[in-house]
């Protein structure tokens, strides 16, 4: 692991993924504990307060200061977007090695579905499945996952079918490995390795799309300092308060960042030929 | 490109837009509203609701409810909005033609900036413009589009004044003024696509420029331009093409939030609007229309890919 964290630092991407994690993390962590202000006490006489001293990042039209409801709203978005990523990998997961495992006409025929399902853009299926359910911070967690869930099915099944071919899972049954060992021990990494490269950029994916569902009014509701909601509201006082809309604007591209470039850091480190 | 290969490709896209109706189908079948409520309201009596949803098919087999519903679909026909009263499907494919505006604008914006931007960033690979191109990729697949559309309103609409902010004017009413209102819009939908292409040209492109027939046309004593254009550039392009086609989902998500954010009547509005006041045949319509184009969309693109690439021979 500490092997790992070493490759991964000395990536440019890793590193400055996890520089710029490291407050979002912080966030999620100690949130309440480090707003300077109840992120919900509202104060008229404050209200549109621009970014100062006292608010840093300004406050809204409720006066609740800005950087406190982010750095609380983090507890909200990030686990979200973590918990639909998980779910999503994991269901994906189980279908592709399924599909893998099955082979033959099963699978050409689990695959085909995939790909028509996945001819819906993410954020219709998700929009769609969050009609449904009715939406709120919940449902939208779940509406991405499943929104997820068939392209993870597809990556983890071609990479369990090209682990499968490889020459050391050959020579593996060649010395007389057991079932359980090969899939474990000589799959399992090589497997495990490009599943996280590719939910760790989805996860950035998952942030964008909490906020997106949330600003569209189906994600998570007043007065939660959910980011995509946060910029919803603060729309109305687009010309007056511009920074209710640039601070969690901000928040959110820096997760997504964040995000983004650590799973590209994870790329290089894990893959032992890099040259790029 | 074998006429085999070709009819694989056609059945294939058959059973994608069977499969994404009957995902669209099922979805929407199980919304809890009761249509008959949503349509007599609160107080209708328990007889009256009755009649109401055996006029709307509702106490049908769900095949057959299926097959009311797709064999229209399939003739331009989707019902009657639940909200407006008005049949549904003109409505929607005047929304999906000022969409496909939309669509069609950021398309053009992003092949007119990216490819500059991908050739610039492998050409100076590791220098200024590389990292300049960097930074505009992270940014743009990480900044989602209700945050940097609502960031271009407030500086180019607020603050400069330049652009008009929401609305939308039809460019055969008054092209200036309609195309005023599309600039921002378009650049919004664009940022993520340029992002994309970018990335995924300066990477082919550095690729292209290590392999062996490129070596030899330079050995060749070809000059730099026409090895640059005429063999470098066209080769890497090729790849472009699935990514577009493959973006052209988020295109779509992309035109649902820019649509909401700048008041464009099109087909991504009125699947919110639709959502919103559980107007069910509108939500399918616009579901299966936006999902039926990115199934084409990608079709097209799978055939243009094996017309431009002479090295694939499918089976």
């Amino acid at each position: 692991m500490s092997e790992l964290l070493r490759r991964l630092l000395r990536t440019r991407q890793g590193a400055l993924g996890l520089v710029l994690l490291a407050p979002v993390a912080l966030a999620v962590v100690l949130g309440p504990a480090l707003a300077p202000h109840d992120p919900d006490a509202i104060s008229f006489t404050t209200r549109l307060t621009p970014p100062s001293l006292r608010y840093w990042l300004g406050t809204d039209e409720f006066g609740r200061d800005l950087l406190s409801r982010i750095l609380v709203g983090a507890r909200a978005s990030v686990p979200m977007a973590l918990g639909a990523t998980l779910l999503g990998t994991l269901s994906g997961a189980v279908l592709g090695t399924l599909s893998a495992y099955l082979g033959g006409r099963a699978d050409e025929a689990i695959m085909r579905t995939i790909d028509a399902v996945m001819a819906i853009p993410a954020l219709l299926l998700a929009l769609l499945v969050l009609s449904t359910l009715g939406g709120g911070a919940e449902d939208a967690t779940l509406a991405i996952a499943i929104a997820f869930a068939p392209g993870m099915a597809r990556i983890t099944r071609s990479v369990a079918l090209a682990a499968r071919q490889q020459d050391y899972v050959a020579s593996a049954i060649a010395r007389g490995e057991g079932g359980t060992w090969i899939v474990f021990r000589e799959m399992g990494p090589n497997v495990i390795a490009p599943v996280v490269v590719e939910s760790t950029i989805r996860v950035a994916f998952a942030v964008m799309l909490v906020a997106t569902l949330s600003f569209l009014g189906l994600g998570a509701q007043p007065p939660a300092p959910e980011w995509g909601l946060m910029i919803a509201e603060g729309r109305e006082y687009l010309h007056q308060a511009p920074w209710m809309i640039i601070a969690p604007g901000a928040a959110i591209a820096i997760t997504a960042i964040g995000f983004n470039l650590l799973g590209d850091g994870l790329r290089d480190a894990l893959n032992p030929r890099v040259d790029r | 490109m074998s006429g085999r290969w070709l009819l694989r490709r056609v059945l294939l896209i058959a059973y994608t837009l069977f499969i994404v109706s009957l995902v669209v189908f099922a979805i929407t079948q199980a919304l809890p509203a009761d249509a008959a409520v949503v349509i007599l309201g609160q107080n209708a009596t328990p007889a009256a609701l009755a009649a109401v949803r055996v006029r709307l098919g509702l106490e049908d087999p769900v095949w057959l409810q299926y097959w009311h519903w797709i064999w229209p679909a399939l003739h331009g026909n989707f019902g009657i909005s639940m909200r407006t009263s008005q049949p549904v499907a003109p409505a929607m494919f005047a929304a999906l033609g000022r969409s496909l505006l939309l669509a069609g604008g950021a398309i053009l914006l992003m092949l007119v900036l990216a490819v500059p931007l991908g050739l610039a960033a492998a050409l100076g690979r590791g220098k200024p413009i590389d990292l300049f191109a960097g930074l505009v990729s992270y940014l743009g697949v990480s900044s989602p589009e209700f945050v940097t559309g609502t960031v271009l309103l407030i500086v180019f609409a607020d603050r400069l004044g330049w652009l008009p902010a929401t609305g939308y004017v039809p460019l055969g009413q008054n092209f200036l003024a309609g195309l005023g209102h599309l600039i921002l819009p378009v650049a919004t939908v664009a940022l993520v696509l340029i992002a994309h292409v970018a990335r995924m040209l300066r990477s082919e492109m550095i690729d292209v420029l290590a392999s062996d027939y490129i070596r030899a046309a330079r050995l060749k004593g070809l000059s730099w331009r026409v090895v640059l254009f005429r063999h470098s550039l066209r080769n890497a392009l090729l790849p472009v093409i699935t990514v577009v086609a493959l973006d052209v989902g988020y295109v779509l998500g992309g035109i649902i939030v820019v649509e909401e954010i700048f008041a464009i009547p099109g087909i991504g509005r009125a699947l919110i609007v639709a959502i919103e006041a559980r107007d069910l045949p509108s939500i399918q319509a616009a579901a299966l229309i936006m999902a039926g184009t990115y199934a084409v969309v990608n079709f097209l693109a799978d055939i243009a890919y094996a017309l431009l690439d002479k090295r694939i021979r499918y089976e």
